[in-house]
């Protein structure tokens, strides 16, 4: 299967990346550009072919890994490969 | 459909199109059929056109490049491998070379400069000597040129997080800024790295029936066609050439720095290079042709990193973090082992042949079937039609017009970005990293110790481009003579230098006189203070339209320090020391800082440099640093004594008050001329007589200047500059622009 | 004593780290490969500074999850004194051996420079060497520096003494424009709840040599030395 996984900093969390972002899109003359936030995006396959099963090893590579839950949050997708 | 393209469908037709895509032109393109006697498939095309390209052979430098001295007592290895090596005493040696990485630099700033780190380090760690220091010389385009912030902004942090990851200190450099570079930045990275004199590990793959083994990254489509782009100027159609900038990845470099620094340590290895510009092809044909053998690769064992590469990709790739040994029978167990450890990919992908050819095989078909001296030797050689420029005329200072004030003129020349503070630059880059930093950025020189002695290396990068291109022989003189100077106004004796010349398009004749003008220049001052090249590289084609680049051939220095008790720097300190300026004053203002500043443009004769009197005045100014009679020295370069003065100043926080030149020639052509071979000393003034009469005993002039006092720079007849007013604006203009101010 | 320095795929720092070891015991410590799920008898552990995993997803991230490291969580939790400096503390946070999370600097810029710190504590193995409120110098070098944890738990480390290092003018001031990336509280280094284990961003093993131009960082070797043994 194929996971499409979303990490983004928890709000809240001060986003310096994000801001300089916003402010370089506002130099650029998209003023209606509001908060910006960055984050990361990861695509991984799994050989798992249960949907219920992936999505738990899924969810423990982003507890273990993948997100700092301290500071960030994850959201993800899975679709058959 | 790019030629990679139709590579991969297996399209076989050779065109006159496809040749000229492949950079060879209708004589090249002769020459290798009679050299192969056949004509080529496509991947030997695109052997041909990487090996025979500017990057690779050399074609329209070589014979110019015989002309410079390379050898010495001091030299253990000099051009012709993967870095140059000079001896240190005691067992060791330093192994360094600075390499170009401009083309790429402009297309993908962060990516070009970063590969180009990558690609330096790799040279001097494949000889077997750990990297201890880096130093880049960069020229960017004018400041209100619209994408000078983002090329800069993009390089610094390309060579900075490369740099930094691999834990190797970025310890100095030099930064210019000149419209003339608007459309053809430089990117010049060296690397310095230790090694212990007996354990150097060369190319010559000596030996048949050899194993040939691929270790680090696996192979992808990045920067096929490098060495080609390299060796082309740029024109609207560049941004399509995006695909072809190689992306690094400086942890995998690490892991084979470590990997291959404990393979070196066994005693495995026959020969080894890293794959750079024009990867697997180069490193092979040049491992086995200077072996004297052939060489016979099995493409179907090459680590891919994509599907379905063909030969002609797998040959031309220019992934990067790769490295080619050739082994002793059976050492392929203990290289695996160590590279399995690291995480790296590890092929034995071929073996040494007796035949003298490069043969290529995947999937069963032979791909590729070339002598090696095909490749090499006969590569074309090109003694290019030049044109020398008449020297241009000497300026006297009095048709420079004075400033209303020099302490006026002063601050807006520290101000400029010419002169001003590049600690935005080096503050990205971790110059303490290693634990030998002895001297940081914005010296004269970095200094890094000799780790577990007490000696230590000193390293510089110089060259004045307006000099060269007011008159590129001088210039270049100049270039290898400041460099010289910067690494003995810190008290090292210069060892030798590395170079990257950095020209535009040779096939112009104005354009090849200037590099053949310089490399006589070079030839000059390298012979008369025995300061030899070992190793070095040539950019040509840096030029966008029709318009070039100044000459440009950047000095990468190396000098020993043999007690790093005893070496000076440029801060002013001490109240009451007394300023001296050693070294003839004659107010040279032509290609000045000032004359700029003053008339809107350089014009005339740059200043000159009298050999013979650099050797007496630095030996000089050695011997004050070692017996410790002085407190700081400094160089006078750009912008001449009272910028030199100022840049102590600000350095230790001490002002200084100075004294009202003497008659003869106009103030400002005092204080702001570019005479060479000079410095500025700061010394006690119970040192002050003794070293005034050994100046004259030496043959060298001295005379006091002022002394170090206060928080100000005093000049009679002005009102004071207060070294605040003058950090702030030294300090403040490179934060300011970086910043969209 | 008998110290060890752990060596991540991409560190960096450990021989610097091994040197002023050296230097304050008189023998070299061990260094231990990431891979070994064993560690040798140790009083010290120490996490240098570097780039290891290249920093890549997070700085600290994956070094965290090394084999060795559940042996170096279980010492830690035994009471041995663990060192991390700069990647070092990046790893124990994300180890979860110390709170807080090392985020992006606020200048979104590598750094490398002198600063000046207070030293919070004087009582624990760290830093028994440096005077009641002393300000030293010591040089930081990362992209990663600036400390975060959420105000409850920066609450309880100021009440519960575990913070050990702030960045500070030269006269010991905490003020902003002594911060050199936005750490919260201008907070430099913490220490765990027994002040056993301690994460820091500057690099003490940088300036514990006079040749180098200083050497404030050699009190907190000298406090371990003298601690440990």
């Amino acid at each position: 299967m194929k996971a499409r996984i979303t990490i983004t900093l928890k709000p809240g969390v001060l986003d310096p990346q994000g801001k300089a972002i916003a402010g370089a899109l506002h130099a650029l003359g998209f003023g209606q550009v509001g908060d910006v936030r960055q984050g990361k995006f990861i695509e991984l396959d799994v050989t798992e072919s249960d949907p219920k099963k992936a999505e738990a090893e899924i969810k423990r590579m982003c507890e273990q890994l993948l997100a700092n839950t301290i500071i960030e949050n994850y959201a993800y997708e899975l679709e058959a490969a | 459909m790019t030629v990679a393209a139709r590579a991969a469908k297996g399209a076989h037709s050779i065109t006159d199109e496809t040749v000229a895509e492949h950079g060879l032109n209708a004589d090249e393109y002769r020459r290798l059929l009679k050299e192969l006697g056949r004509e080529p498939s496509l991947t030997e095309l695109g052997i041909f056109s990487v090996m025979w390209s500017e990057h690779c052979s050399y074609k329209s430098s070589r014979v110019w490049l015989k002309k410079l001295p390379t050898t010495g007592p001091q030299v253990i290895q000099g051009p012709g491998e993967n870095a140059g090596v000079v001896d240190l005493g005691d067992g060791q040696a330093a192994v360094f070379k600075m390499e170009s990485h401009n083309h790429p630099s402009y297309i993908e700033p962060y990516q070009g400069a970063a590969t180009g780190v990558g690609g330096i380090m790799r040279d001097v760690f494949t000889m077997g000597a750990r990297p201890v220091a880096n130093m880049n010389a960069l020229r960017f385009g004018a400041a209100d040129h619209p994408k000078t912030r983002h090329l800069v902004g993009g390089v610094v942090s390309g060579i900075g997080d490369y740099g930094n990851c691999m834990g190797v200190p970025t310890v100095g450099g030099e930064t210019n800024f000149d419209p003339r570079y608007n459309d053809n930045i430089l990117v010049n990275a060296m690397t310095v790295g230790l090694v212990d004199a007996n354990r150097i590990f060369k190319s010559a793959a000596k030996g048949v029936g050899l194993p040939v083994v691929y270790v680090g990254s696996k192979t992808g489509r990045d920067g096929i066609h490098g060495a080609t782009m390299a060796s082309a100027e740029f024109d609207e159609a560049s941004e399509e050439k995006r695909p072809t900038v190689q992306v690094g990845d400086p942890f995998t470099e690490k892991l084979l720095l470590e990997a291959c620094l404990e393979l070196m340590a066994e005693d495995a290895i026959v020969a080894i290079q890293d794959m750079g510009a024009a990867g697997l092809t180069s490193s092979s044909v040049e491992m086995a042709d200077k072996g004297g053998v052939g060489i016979d690769l099995n493409l179907d064992r090459v680590p891919c990193r994509e599907s379905a590469m063909t030969a002609y990709e797998m040959m031309l790739s220019e992934s990067q973090e790769r490295m080619l040994m050739v082994l002793k029978p059976g050492g392929e167990a203990i290289a695996e082992r160590i590279f399995r450890k690291w995480e790296l990919d590890f092929a034995v992908i071929g073996i040494t042949t007796d035949s003298g050819r490069l043969v290529v095989r995947h999937g069963g078909k032979v791909e590729a079937d070339i002598s090696l001296p095909a490749l090499g030797a006969a590569a074309p050689q090109y003694q290019r039609p030049f044109t020398m420029r008449p020297k241009p005329a000497v300026i006297a200072p009095e048709d420079v017009p004075a400033p209303n004030s020099i302490l006026g003129a002063l601050e807006t020349l520290m101000g400029s970005p010419h002169l001003c503070s590049r600690r935005w630059i080096w503050e990205q880059y971790d110059h303490m990293v290693m634990g030998d930093t002895i001297e940081r950025p914005g010296g004269d020189a970095g200094i890094v110790r000799i780790h577990g002695t007490n000696k230590g290396l000193a390293i510089s990068c110089d060259v004045t481009p307006r000099y060269c291109a007011a008159d590129p022989t001088e210039g270049a003189k100049q270039a290898v003579a400041e460099c010289w100077r910067n690494l003995t106004a810190v008290g090292a004796d210069p060892l030798a230098i590395t170079d990257c010349l950095n020209f535009g398009n040779p096939e112009r004749p104005e354009i090849m006189g200037e590099f053949v003008g310089a490399v006589e220049g070079m030839a000059e001052a390298c012979r008369a203070l025995a300061f030899p090249v070992v190793s070095g590289n040539v950019s040509l084609y840096n030029e966008t339209n029709g318009v070039a680049i100044p000459p440009t051939p950047a000095v990468g220095g190396v000098g020993l320090i043999p007690d790093i008790a005893k070496i000076a720097r440029a801060k002013l300190a001490k109240e009451d020391d007394v300023l001296i300026l050693i070294g003839a004053e004659r107010g040279h203002l032509g290609q000045s800082l000032y004359q700029e500043l003053a008339q809107g443009t350089t014009e005339g004769a740059p200043p000159p440099v009298d050999l013979d009197a650099e050797l007496r005045t630095g030996n000089f100014v050695r011997g004050l640093i070692r017996a410790g009679d002085v407190s700081a020295v400094h160089d006078v370069s750009d912008g001449g004594l009272l910028v030199a003065i100022a840049e102590m100043a600000l350095s230790g926080g001490v002002g200084a008050e100075l004294d009202a030149p003497p008659q003869g020639l106009p103030a400002h052509a005092v204080w702001f001329g570019e005479d060479q071979s000079r410095y500025v000393i700061a010394a006690a003034p119970k040192h002050v007589a003794r070293i005034l009469q050994q100046a004259e005993t030496a043959s060298v002039p001295a005379k006091i200047v002022g002394k170090a006092k206060g928080r100000a720079l005093k000049l009679p007849g002005e009102a004071p500059l207060s070294l605040d007013a003058l950090r702030s604006r030294h300090e403040g203009w490179l934060p300011g622009f970086m910043a969209g101010g | 004593m008998k110290a060890s320095v752990v060596v991540f795929p991409g560190s960096n720092c450990d021989r610097d780290a091994a040197v002023a070891l050296e230097a304050v015991m008189g023998r070299p410590p061990a260094m231990v490969w990431h891979g070994d799920a064993e560690l040798p008898k140790s009083d010290l552990i120490v996490l240098p500074g570097g780039f290891s995993y290249g920093d890549y997803l997070r700085s600290g991230a994956m070094a965290a999850h090394s084999p060795v490291m559940r042996e170096v969580i279980k010492r830690a939790q035994a009471g041995t004194p663990v060192l991390g400096i700069c990647n070092g503390f990046q790893v124990l946070t994300e180890a979860g051996l110390l709170p807080g999370v090392l985020m992006r600097n606020a200048t979104l810029k590598f750094i490398c420079k002198d600063v000046h710190l207070k030293v919070e504590r004087t009582d624990t193995a760290f830093t028994r060497h440096y005077a009641k409120r002393e300000v030293v110098r010591f040089p930081i070098a990362h992209k990663d520096g600036s400390y975060f944890a959420d105000e409850a738990t920066l609450d309880r480390l100021e009440g519960e003494g575990q913070v050990a290092f702030r960045y500070c003018e030269t006269d010991g001031r905490i003020t902003a424009a002594a911060n050199p990336n936005g750490s919260r509280r201008n907070i430099a280094g913490v220490y765990n709840e027994t002040r056993t284990v301690l994460g820091l961003m500057p690099h003490p093993e940088r300036l514990a040599d006079a040749a180098l131009g200083g050497t404030d960082g050699i009190k907190m070797f000298l406090s371990l030395v003298e601690t440990l043994n």
